[in-house]
Order: structure tokens, then C-alpha cells, then sequence
């Protein structure tokens, strides 16, 4: 299943991967919280230019406001306040990439998979449209595509009435560069609050930084196993 | 020796027929050209989002679903229970089942993201999923459902009746058990996480399929005239009173299971006090409508006796399950996911975007339309198949059913 990375397999310039997706890796994310700025949207900003969601238009006569709730949104910045402290935190929440992921137990054909690498995404040849994994993902991390898609980028391809979300930029690690936009450009603003690397790998910077600072999983009870982790929540 | 049942074809007037058929026919193409348009356009056009993805047309291809397991229940009740003054309903019991079905699983298909895909949902299955498990369970619903009707109906299949009845039986504890279980295993929303959910979906089944059944037997047999004694209506009356009060009750457990879960006491006052129009239909249709306004009527000792008041009962618990279908499905999508506990969310992605908050969510008339055209079907099924084959008894006559008393 996972070998089947190749259908995101990006620009035609870069060279798509030819091998198969092994389980020597598992690609995750730390969030420090504390580093998240409030106001800052780069990460969003970033994974809407990189994915192509910057080009989804909204329908001619659609309620402005059910749009918003219509869009397909990969990550979003949630702001809480504390309801005991009044302490007011900022994150960025996307897909978790769970190792016993919901969406993927729910999936009546198989389209939600789990690659061999631990990335959790859509195959969009196979899926249905039916949303039950929607229903099953407690982060609400998958969006619905609600309307035509005119334009759209070659690395992430979108069709009206299928499910899609988050695939840690699947397309740039397959051909190597291990990175996403919303970690880049959250560097970029020097603030670092996204640590993207491969959990497996006890010297890369996502352990590193996971090392030094005790994080934990949102909706832990449900015993996920997230492949994104927090600080400071 | 027990008398033997007589059935016969609808022989209502040609021009009756023909326009019910014409009118069926109309709500069907209406139905069919919403989900057109759906399709074309895009799911924007319906009132569902990415907060709530499933909308009107699952509360109409549930409801049906659960209803046409449960009408099949009749039929049950006489072949697995030996019950003999049940056996000349059997009949219609599988028929409106099948029927029931076909229209509940039209909608289904018809609301998907790719319906063409189709073919890809019966090729490519994962195990893993309740929802690949169903397809099997309705698919194999309807072939069963089939073989009963045929060995009701031909002499040199009468004997495997009980065995495939039972078969059948069985087979429908598993598909209401299924179809509840979509929602009872999705541990991340505060509603439907609760293993309680799949019997009150059997429950449930057992109530509406039994009062679509009256609401169809009683219209189909004034229609031309046959009589339906006094008796038989007394016994299914009876037993719907039965049935809706076990919904009630797992509607309580369902309720107490939740506020014993401490966690989901947030959702349980949204649903029960401060939910508005969800707490409403809770209250109001799902409790009132569907439940206790039914139960006086069959319990009253007048009321219970005219038959118009117990096509009344019929109708309300049929309301009433529409409404217990839209506050478990649409009610529970509109509660927010409870990702922060002791945290309130203050912002969720771009303004517009909802989380931490009640998602609204306004059915588009679209949906509406796909919805009643999947009851349209059902009933044109039926229609065509008591006019065509033999699926009516000639007479429910207390004469009649005294005849039959004695188990064959």
C-alpha cells in the first residue's frame, strides 16, 4: 500500500521515487506552543501555497460564511484560553498522523491508508466520497471537496467529491527533501515552533527537540499514538 | 388442519393505480433530478460542510434502512415464532423490506462524493470498516429476503420456510446491529461513542419498520376493500405499543450512559437543555411525537379501538424516528469535537471555520428531495409488487384469523 506514494510524486522536474516507502522512517512533528506566535498564520499561509488550496475559489452564489466551513483547510491555528488560569495558547492543528488511525479503520474501500512511513493520506483513486472518515477523525483534520476544482497543482491533485488532507508534504520527501512548508516557513519567521523529522531516527531534530521538553498528544485518552506531538497544552 | 390462506393481487380501479404509479413516478424523477443536480454542482450546494458531513440524505437512507430490517420482522414473527395469525402477513412483510431497502440504499449511493465510483465500493473492500461489512449485510439483506418470499410463496419451497426465516431473522439482528454500529464505534465524538447505540438501533427498527408495515397494510387493504379485523389490528397495535416503549427505555439508557460518563456530560446538556432546535426535536419528536403521544393513543381505551387513531400512531412514530434520526446524526455532528478539554477555543483557523463551537447546519431542499424519492421508491416497489404477484391476503378478517388459531 505504502509503495503507492508515487501518484503525489511531484513536480515533473524532480525525480520521483522509483522504491518503495519503507517503515524505516516514521515522519512526525513537535509543536512548542510556547513558541507559536499569536497573530501568525505563515504555516497556513505556506501549506495553502505549497498545496495548491490558495486555488480553490468559492462557489458563485454560496453563503460566505458556509464557504468557510466548505474549504479545504490541511492546517489551521487554533487559539485557547485556559478556562481555570486564562493562559491563552496558540497551535497549529493538522492531520496527526496517527499509528491506529481512525480514518483509516472506517474507510469502507481502503483509500484512507497509513504509508509504510507512518504518513496518514488519501488515495484518490479509490475514494468514494462517502466521509465517514470525517466522522471518524476526532481532529477534524479532513476536508470534503464541496465544489468543481478549476486549477490545481500537479504534486497535489484535488477532484470535486473526494476527501483529502494533510499528507506531511508527502510530495517533497519522496523526492527527498525532508521538509515541510508549514516547519520551513515557520522557521522562516524565526519562530521554530514546527519541528518536522523522522521519529525513528533518535538523532534527528524532532527527537532531539521532543528530548528536551515533555509534549503530549491531543485526545491522548483515545490512545492514538499521534505522530504529532505538543508542548505546553 | 388449519385453513388455508388465500391471496390475490391489488385489484383496485386500473385508473387508481395507474395515477398512485404516476405520482410515485414524479416524486422519483424530482429525487432523481436533486441528486443530479447535487452531483453536478457539488456537495456546496447541500447544507453539509466539512463540520457536518452528513446531512438530510443519511437521515432519510438510515431511517429507511432501519425500518426496512425492522419490517421484516412481521414476517419473523410468524415463520420463527409460529405465531399462525402472523403468517398471511408475511408477504407483504418481505416485500416492504426489500422495498424499504432499496429506496434507503439509493439515497446512500446517491449522496456520495462519486456515486460512478460505485463499483469501486463493491470491489475494493477493507475489512476494517463497518461500512464494507454492510455492504455485504444489505446486499445479502436483499437476496435473503428474496429466498423467504419464495419459499412463502411456492408450494414446493413451503418447507425451508423456518430455516431460512430464521436465517433471515438472524441476518437482520446483524444488519440493524451494522448499520448502528457506523455510529457506535467512532470513539472520537462525544455522541456516538457508546456500544449502546447498535441494540437502540434494533429497538428502534423493530418500532418504525412495524409502523411503515400497519401504515401499508392498513392503506393497501382499504384501498380495495379487503377487510382487517378487529383482532389482528389489536395484536399489532399492541406490539407497536411494545416496541415504541423499548425505545423510550433505550433512549433513557442510552441518555444515562452518557451523563455516567463524565466526559460526555457537556454533550448531554447540549442535547438535553441548550441545544435548540436539536434539543427541540429531542424532546419534542424523538420523546413526544415519536414516543409518548403513540403510546396513549394505543393505550387509550377508546382510541386504541378506531383505526384512524392508530394510523395516526403509525404516522407519529414515524415522525418521531425521523426527528431520533436527525438528532443522532445531524445533532452529533453539530456538537463540537471536544479536542481541549478545560480549555475554551477562541479561535479555530480563518473566521468562518468551526471548531470548539456548534456547527450550524440548514438541510438544502435538494436534500429534501433525494430524501422523500427514496421513500417514493420503496412504495413504488410495493405498489408494483402487491399489484403483480400475490402478496396480499384476500381477507384479515377475525373469521379468517380464527382459522388459522392453530399452529399448521
Amino acid at each position: 500500500m505504502g509503495a503507492l506514494a508515487s501518484s503525489a510524486a511531484g513536480d515533473a522536474d524532480a525525480a520521483a521515487r522509483t522504491d518503495p516507502v519503507t517503515d524505516r522512517h516514521r515522519w512526525g512533528m513537535f509543536v512548542d506552543t510556547s513558541k507559536c506566535a499569536d497573530g501568525c498564520t505563515a504555516c497556513v499561509d505556506a501549506c495553502d501555497q505549497e498545496n495548491g488550496l490558495n486555488l480553490q475559489s468559492e462557489p458563485h452564489g454560496d453563503d460566505e460564511a458556509k464557504w468557510q466551513n466548505q474549504r479545504a483547510v490541511w492546517i489551521r491555528k487554533v487559539k485557547l484560553r485556559d478556562q481555570a488560569t486564562g493562559h491563552v495558547t496558540n497551535l497549529p492543528l493538522m492531520c496527526q498522523h496517527c499509528e491506529h488511525p481512525p480514518c483509516v479503520d472506517v474507510c469502507p474501500t481502503g483509500a484512507s491508508f497509513k504509508r509504510a512511513d507512518g504518513i496518514v493520506m488519501v488515495d484518490r483513486h479509490t475514494c468514494i466520497g462517502c466521509r465517514y472518515c470525517m466522522m471518524a477523525c476526532p481532529y477534524k483534520a479532513r476536508s470534503f471537496i464541496h465544489e468543481q476544482v478549476d486549477q490545481k497543482l500537479t504534486r497535489a491533485p484535488r477532484g470535486m467529491g473526494c476527501v483529502e488532507s494533510c499528507n506531511l508534504c508527502a510530495h517533497r520527501l519522496d523526492t527527498g527533501d525532508i521538509s515541510t512548508a508549514c516547519a520551513d516557513a515557520c522557521a522562516a519567521e524565526n519562530h521554530h515552533a514546527i519541528v518536522f523529522g523522522d521519529l525513528k531516527d533518535p538523532t534527528s531534530p524532532v527527537r532531539q527537540a521532543m528530548a528536551k521538553q515533555t509534549s503530549r498528544q491531543i485526545r491522548e485518552d483515545l490512545e492514538l499514538n499521534t505522530g504529532v506531538r505538543y508542548a505546553g497544552i | 388442519m388449519s385453513k388455508r390462506i388465500v391471496y390475490r393481487e391489488w385489484l383496485i380501479q386500473p385508473e387508481r393505480y395507474w395515477g398512485l404509479l404516476a405520482i410515485l413516478a414524479a416524486v422519483i424523477a424530482i429525487g432523481g433530478a436533486a441528486a443530479l443536480y447535487m452531483e453536478h454542482e457539488g456537495h456546496w450546494v447541500t447544507g453539509m460542510t466539512n463540520s457536518v458531513v452528513w446531512g438530510l440524505p443519511h437521515v432519510f437512507a438510515v431511517f429507511l434502512i432501519v425500518a426496512a430490517s425492522g419490517a421484516l420482522n412481521v414476517a419473523s414473527i410468524g415463520t420463527v415464532f409460529n405465531k399462525p395469525s402472523y403468517k398471511p402477513l408475511g408477504r407483504l412483510s418481505g416485500l416492504l423490506a426489500a422495498g424499504l431497502l432499496v429506496g434507503g440504499l439509493l439515497v446512500l449511493v446517491l449522496d456520495l462524493g462519486r456515486p460512478d465510483r460505485l463499483l469501486v465500493a463493491m470491489t475494493t473492500y477493507n475489512f476494517s470498516s463497518i461500512f464494507a461489512w454492510n455492504i455485504f449485510l444489505y446486499t445479502g439483506f436483499l437476496a435473503i429476503t428474496i429466498g423467504y418470499l419464495w419459499t412463502m410463496a411456492e408450494r414446493k419451497g413451503n418447507y425451508l420456510q423456518r430455516p431460512v426465516g430464521i436465517f433471515a431473522f438472524l441476518w437482520r439482528l446483524a444488519l440493524t446491529t451494522g448499520t448502528g454500529s457506523i455510529f457506535g464505534f467512532l470513539v472520537g465524538r462525544s455522541a456516538y461513542d457508546t456500544a449502546v447505540l447498535a441494540p437502540m438501533f434494533v429497538v428502534m427498527s423493530f418500532a418504525y419498520g412495524l409502523a411503515i408495515y400497519m401504515l401499508v397494510l392498513m392503506t393497501s387493504f382499504e384501498w380495495d376493500g379487503r377487510p382487517i379485523g378487529p383482532k389482528i389490528l389489536k395484536r399489532l397495535k399492541d406490539l407497536l405499543g411494545l416496541f415504541v416503549g423499548a425505545v423510550l427505555y433505550f433512549t433513557l439508557i442510552y441518555h444515562l450512559t452518557n451523563l455516567y460518563g463524565a466526559k460526555h456530560a457537556d454533550f448531554e446538556s447540549f442535547l438535553l437543555l441548550d441545544g435548540g432546535l436539536y434539543t427541540l426535536m429531542f424532546w419534542g419528536g424523538w420523546v413526544l411525537v415519536g414516543g409518548l403521544l403513540p403510546l396513549g393513543i394505543i393505550y387509550h381505551p377508546r382510541l386504541s379501538k378506531d383505526r384512524n387513531w392508530i394510523a395516526t400512531a403509525c404516522a407519529l412514530v414515524i415522525a418521531g424516528g425521523l426527528a431520533a434520526m436527525y438528532v443522532v446524526i445531524i445533532g452529533s455532528q453539530a456538537f463540537p469535537l471536544e479536542m481541549f478539554p478545560g480549555k475554551t477555543v477562541l479561535a479555530f483557523g480563518a473566521p468562518g471555520d468551526i471548531g470548539g463551537a456548534v456547527a450550524p447546519y440548514t438541510p438544502s431542499l435538494p436534500e429534501l428531495l433525494l430524501g422523500i424519492g427514496g421513500v417514493a421508491v420503496a412504495m413504488l416497489i410495493v405498489s408494483v409488487g402487491i399489484r403483480v404477484l400475490q402478496f396480499l391476503p384476500e381477507s384479515l378478517s377475525d373469521r379468517e384469523m380464527d382459522g388459522l388459531a392453530e399452529p399448521a
